[in-house]
């Protein structure tokens, strides 16, 4: 352990005073485990696509293809977190404040896309939607392509993204205090009034993290798109995938850029996150 | 319940007609996007029979597979628990400048794309990089070789067991660690006899999480693989080989050992969460 920060008594000191052992040896073992596993791989990338000349990066960027890319990601992505938001919330409601046998599997049954892995959830999408599959067959009735297109992405990461919105929401419903929902009912409130106007609003911080969870996760993920996609370019090739094309070309530096972008927007959503955290907590006391 | 009464309906909550459709919306929901796919796996993996299945299995480039998949997460697992406890010791019972910045830190590979968890390696390591003909002079293989699946593999189960351990620790706080320290246990008896009993469900659920991670990791490691057979295929890189070769009974018979795996990872998961949620960080699920 080490001493000397906080020997060096005085105005500033590293960490405060303890009796516990082990700050320096812990501290130390994170710190250079973190750097070279994570700090400096992305350094490494941060600093490859800075190598490119800015007409490079944008010649990168405006390229049809990366644009196509990043408008199929983020979109699909998009509307697959709205979706989960309607259904996760309902999803969330149902488990939190109903009574029925089996709750608890229920409950167990959301985590399952956290647990499968993603290329098996992809294969097994791909085989349910596809025109000859149980659903797409059901689907292909109405007309109704959901496989090997935009569609097929959206059904994939809405399986992806469940979880990140129920997991989130469900917490702030088991803490809402039912003595407020018995106020509005006594004044006059009918039951919708009350959850539109007093439930939702003191839901809709928790509701947007994890509508945003769930939309930055869809919008890096990989495997269980894939396989539904069809992976036409232009069409339905999202962004991680083009990224996995260019290494293949060997075009180190497109990679990269492209990289760069999704991160950039990535770090942009955690700290929006972490923006609607730190206001939720100031207006209603605590976190999402 | 009030409900039961015939005149009185209690007042939070919902008309039964609403409260069964809404029930109904989320089974359906549920049942078509997260039971299905599931159940698909089994059948199409038995849908020419046992026999088939088994068959299917015991292939050498499976065999390969299921072998490489559990020594990359026999490594990654343990190197992650090592660096999950010991940040959260420096987390959890010590004040520092940074602490919220280094706990931001430890969740970063949480936002970022498998792809690019396994780019940055691609990045550093490969024929492009300055590292990389350095390491091809002295015949030292990390890129589509197992050292690169198992850095990606860490690099994407990297907060798992730690962001588990920070908010169980920092709840327990400090006291039993200075009454220990205080009649006379050394630094290391303290962690083994006082620190690790207190933690030991949550680091049991931490390592549960990243070792379903690290077998199902299918991006990060496929972008560092090389996809050679037999040598650099993990079992989720199999099930796509074996899946684009139109081989679908092969394909989702190795995928339904994988999902076998997710499903006693949710089973042990409700388990420790049922009986032992307190020692697990409070009220904190997954």
């Amino acid at each position: 352990m080490t001493t000397s920060a906080a020997a060096s008594s005085g105005r500033w000191r590293l960490r405060q005073p303890s009796v516990i052992p082990g700050f320096g040896l812990t501290l130390g073992f994170s710190l250079a485990y973190l750097t070279l596993i994570i700090l400096i791989p992305l350094a490494g990338l941060v600093w490859r696509s800075a190598g490119l000349s800015g007409a490079e990066f944008l010649a990168i960027l405006s390229d049809q293809r990366t644009l196509n890319a990043l408008k199929v990601s983020f979109g699909t992505a998009f509307i697959a977190a709205l979706v989960n938001v309607v259904f996760g919330v309902i999803v969330a409601w149902v488990i939190v404040r109903y009574e029925f046998p089996g709750r608890r599997i229920v409950d167990a049954i959301v985590d399952l896309p956290f647990a499968l892995p993603t290329a098996v959830a992809g294969i097994s999408l791909a085989a349910l939607y596809a025109p000859n599959g149980w659903i797409g067959q059901v689907l292909n009735l109405f007309g109704i392509k959901a496989a090997f297109n935009p569609t097929g992405i959206v059904i994939a990461l809405i399986f992806i993204g469940l979880p990140f919105v129920v997991r989130t929401v469900q917490p702030i419903m088991e803490e809402i205090d039912r003595e407020v929902e018995e106020a509005a009912a006594t004044l006059g409130a009918g039951r919708f009034q009350t959850i539109s106007r007093i439930l939702l609003p003191g839901l809709s911080p928790a509701i947007l993290t994890g509508f945003a969870l769930a939309f930055a996760r869809g919008v890096g993920e990989y495997g269980s798109v894939i396989f539904i996609a069809g992976n036409i370019p232009y069409v339905s090739e999202i962004a991680p995938l083009l990224i996995v094309i260019r290494l293949e070309e060997f075009n180190y530096g497109a990679a990269a850029a492209i990289a760069t972008i999704m991160l950039g927007l990535s770090f942009a959503m955690l700290l929006f996150i972490n923006l609607v955290q730190a206001w939720n907590r100031r207006r209603y006391g605590h976190g999402a | 319940m009030a409900h039961r009464s015939f005149r009185l309906r209690s007042p939070t909550t919902e008309a039964p007609l609403a409260r069964y459709t809404l029930m109904a919306v989320a089974f359906l929901f549920l049942a078509l996007f997260l039971i299905l796919p599931l159940v698909a796996v089994f059948i199409e993996a038995f849908r020419k029979g046992a026999g088939e299945f088994f068959l299917s299995l015991d292939d050498p480039d499976t065999l390969a597979a299921i072998r490489l998949t559990l020594t990359v997460a026999g490594i990654a697992v343990p190197l992650n628990l090592v660096f999950g406890v010991a940040a959260a010791w420096a987390i959890a019972k010590f004040e520092f400048k940074g602490k919220a910045f280094l706990t931001t830190l430890i969740d970063l590979p949480f936002s970022v794309s498998p792809v690019i968890s396994g780019l940055v390696y691609v990045l550093l390591f490969g024929a492009g990089s300055a590292l990389g003909p350095w390491l091809k002079s002295h015949g030292i293989e990390i890129l589509f070789a197992v050292p690169g699946i198992v850095l990606a593999t860490v690099f994407v189960t990297f907060p798992f067991v730690a962001r588990e351990l920070i908010p169980l620790m920092q709840e327990q706080g400090t006291g039993d660690e200075e009454a220990a320290l205080s009649l006379g246990a050394s630094g290391w008896q303290t962690f083994w006899y006082v620190t690790l009993p207190n933690i030991k469900w949550g680091l049991l659920y931490g390592v549960l999480l990243c070792n379903a991670r690290a077998m199902g990791e299918f991006g990060a490691v496929s972008v560092v693989s090389g996809h050679i057979r037999g040598l650099t295929n993990t079992m989720p890189l199999h099930v796509e080989i074996l899946y684009n070769e139109y081989n679908f009974v092969a394909a989702f018979a190795v995928a339904s050992l994988l999902a076998a795996l997710a499903l006693v990872t949710l089973v042990v998961k409700t388990v420790l969460e049922l009986h032992y949620g307190a020692e697990i960080a409070a009220g904190r699920k997954h």
